[in-house]
């Protein structure tokens, strides 16, 4: 990866895009998906609060919002850098947004070690959004083991929605 | 005190009681249940038929709005179906049994309940105390022999007899069985309702049978995993109260909760010592989870594992020297034991599956898990060392064993799978043949069985 910048860089560029209020997204860190878009629209013309979840939602896409796990595992993958990437875009934009990255695990866990399991997939969200230069302490941290399933099925399919990590704006 | 013993005479029967001085609180509110019961499997065609005619009282009185020859027949009711419930015996009655008189209390017609097949016959009364309480005794013969195997006498508050009821199932249990008494027990549990996407959890309580059911908390914040101390006065739990993931102390009471220990940090999977001096509980640390143990006064927690991975849970052995535990440091969960300062931590199980939620009977002798694979938990018991692997269950997801304070009979919850999936209450003894559901106002999990109330 070669994304990291110099702080005084990126604080130049998010100063910026939160003047601009439409901003581009730094250069420096990949687009977004194709058909996702950036947030260029979210902020004008729509009602929607820039730095609001409504905005994060906008910004970030159909569920850019998440990344997801593999049955007992925690590593970021590919697809998961992309989508946190994406966030992270979001967060430089809006640099006094405070989120909480809550962690889940599907249904095939007991409960105690499906609450340390979604600890863990939280905690690898918000390592690696730190590791794009955002500042730790904006990022709280909760698991709620299997007790918030996304999909209500007992299905392969519903288990991979809800082995997941899911950023939520918390204010400002 | 709730429930005193008291020596039975003749003379007791007969005439007004002692004055016993009555000091504890009425029990909370109560929400009784009918009971509705599921039997799995298939019983002892041989159980030992125990008749229990309805409980005889000198002349009807009402106490506290409770009218002791209606009493007489409810007791004989929690007695007969503590004793089905137990899988060992085949009560009969009250219903379907002619009345007992007084005298009979002492002098039983053997004769007349040999007629009815019955090996053993339950004999016993209620009356006013005289104090405002109620006295109840109760009597276990033999009805080949012609003779008395056990008795018992209780004076209670008038909200308290389903306990004497149990007291006396109790010792007719202990009396035939040879084992150790559990009907007079307590449950807490976690109540479920709602969608399964959005449950709502509450905090409740009840006794081993499901009767004088409490709800605890209103269900605003998500409760899990809470364990009775061992002197029913306080239960430890998790709650997310303000979104966040932490043990608390909940004062029975008092009704007042407290954390048992101040950190950033999620705290959960919480457990009493058996002492009641100690607690255990799980804490990660920037996704890194380890058990702590701390006292229940609060202080310094003593971390004791350290390994990378997801160390969870632990129960005590009951003589409060060695803890049982769950770990992936091997790559996936099993369970091990390590003394109660951390040492001599060693892994036993072995099968093939995943082990987990371990907990020490409180005979010491066995270990009950969650074992999964093949897409199911089962319940199951080996030795402390991980020898004699039984499973006992058989379904989709059977999760958390809790032992019955003998150490003869396990409750956990089972949930069925999909959409509509739901939790419910289940015990099993040790056969793994006597499975039955436990009676709850809504759907339940996380059951956690209290020892027998003094």
């Amino acid at each position: 990866m070669t994304i990291r910048k110099s702080t005084a860089m990126i604080a130049a560029i998010t100063m910026l895009a939160v003047g601009a209020c439409a901003p581009k997204a730094p250069d420096t860190l990949p687009p977004a998906p194709e058909g996702t878009g950036t947030d260029t629209g979210a902020g004008t013309g729509t009602g929607v609060v820039p730095g609001s979840q409504e905005d994060f939602l906008a910004s970030v896409g159909l569920e850019g919002d998440r990344v997801f796990f593999d049955y007992d595992q925690y590593n970021v993958d590919a697809q998961d850098q992309a989508t946190l990437q994406n966030q992270a875009q979001w967060l430089q934009r809006n640099p006094a947004v405070r989120v909480t990255l809550e962690g889940h695990a599907d249904e095939r866990g007991t409960r105690d070690y499906n609450i340390a399991l979604g600890e863990r997939r939280a905690n690898a969200a918000k390592n690696y959004l730190a590791s794009l230069g955002i500042d730790p302490s904006r990022i709280n941290v909760i698991s709620y083991g299997k007790e918030r399933p996304a999909e209500l099925g007992s299905t392969e399919a519903a288990y991979a929605k809800n082995r997941r990590a899911v950023t939520v704006v918390i204010g400002q | 005190m709730l429930l005193r013993p008291i020596g039975l005479s003749l003379a007791l029967l007969l005439t007004t009681a002692p004055v016993f001085a009555q000091t504890s609180p009425a029990p909370p509110a109560v929400a009784p249940t009918e009971p509705r019961e599921t039997i799995e499997g298939t019983l002892s065609q041989d159980r030992t038929v125990i008749a229990i005619p309805a409980l005889a009282t000198p002349s009807a009185q009402t106490v506290a709005g409770l009218r002791t020859d209606t009493l007489g027949r409810q007791i004989a009711e929690v007695i007969a179906a503590d004793l089905e419930r137990s899988g060992l015996y085949a009560p009969v009655g009250p219903a379907g049994l002619r009345a007992i008189t007084m005298a009979e209390v002492t002098a039983p017609r053997f004769a007349d309940w040999q007629g009815n097949n019955a090996e053993n016959v339950v004999h016993g009364f209620v009356r006013a105390s005289g104090t405002g309480g109620l006295v109840v005794g109760c009597y276990l013969y033999d009805t080949q022999l012609g003779s008395e195997l056990v008795r018992q006498g209780f004076e209670i508050q008038p909200g308290d007899w389903r306990r004497a009821a149990h007291k006396c199932a109790d010792a007719i249990y202990s009396r035939l069985s040879g084992e150790a008494p559990f009907f007079d027990s307590r449950v807490a549990y976690i109540a479920e309702s709602g969608p399964k996407g959005n449950r709502i959890k509450r905090l409740a309580i009840m006794d081993s049978d499901g009767g004088n059911h409490r709800f605890i908390t209103n269900g605003q914040a998500l409760a899990l995993s809470p364990r009775f101390s061992p002197d029913y006065k306080k239960i430890v739990y998790v709650s997310y109260l303000n979104d966040r993931v932490r043990v608390f102390i909940y004062d029975v009471a008092a009704g007042s909760q407290k954390l048992v220990t101040e950190s950033r940090n999620a705290t959960f999977a919480p457990r009493w010592s058996p002492d009641g001096t100690q607690i255990l509980y799980s804490m990660a640390v920037g996704g890194n989870t380890d058990i702590y143990r701390i006292s229940a006064n609060g202080g310094t927690p003593v971390r004791l594992t350290s390994t990378p991975g997801i160390d969870v849970g632990g129960s005590f052995s009951p003589d409060g020297r060695k803890i049982v535990f769950e770990s992936d440091r091997s790559g996936s969960q099993q369970i091990y034991t390590m003394n109660i300062d951390g040492s001599d931590q060693q892994r036993i199980s072995f099968g093939g599956g995943r082990y987990a939620t371990p907990e020490w009977s409180p005979r010491g002798d066995l270990i009950a898990f969650t074992r999964m694979g093949g897409g199911e938990f089962r319940v199951g018991v080996m030795t402390p060392t991980g020898g004699g692997v039984r499973l006992l269950t058989n379904s989709w997801q059977d999760e958390a064993p809790t032992w019955s304070p003998n150490g003869r009979v396990i409750q956990f919850f089972r949930t069925t799978r999909g959409r509509e999936g739901k939790s419910s209450l289940w015990q099993v003894d040790l056969t793994g043949v006597n499975m039955r559901r436990l009676p709850t106002p809504q759907d339940g999990s996380d059951p956690s069985w209290g020892p027998v109330l003094p």
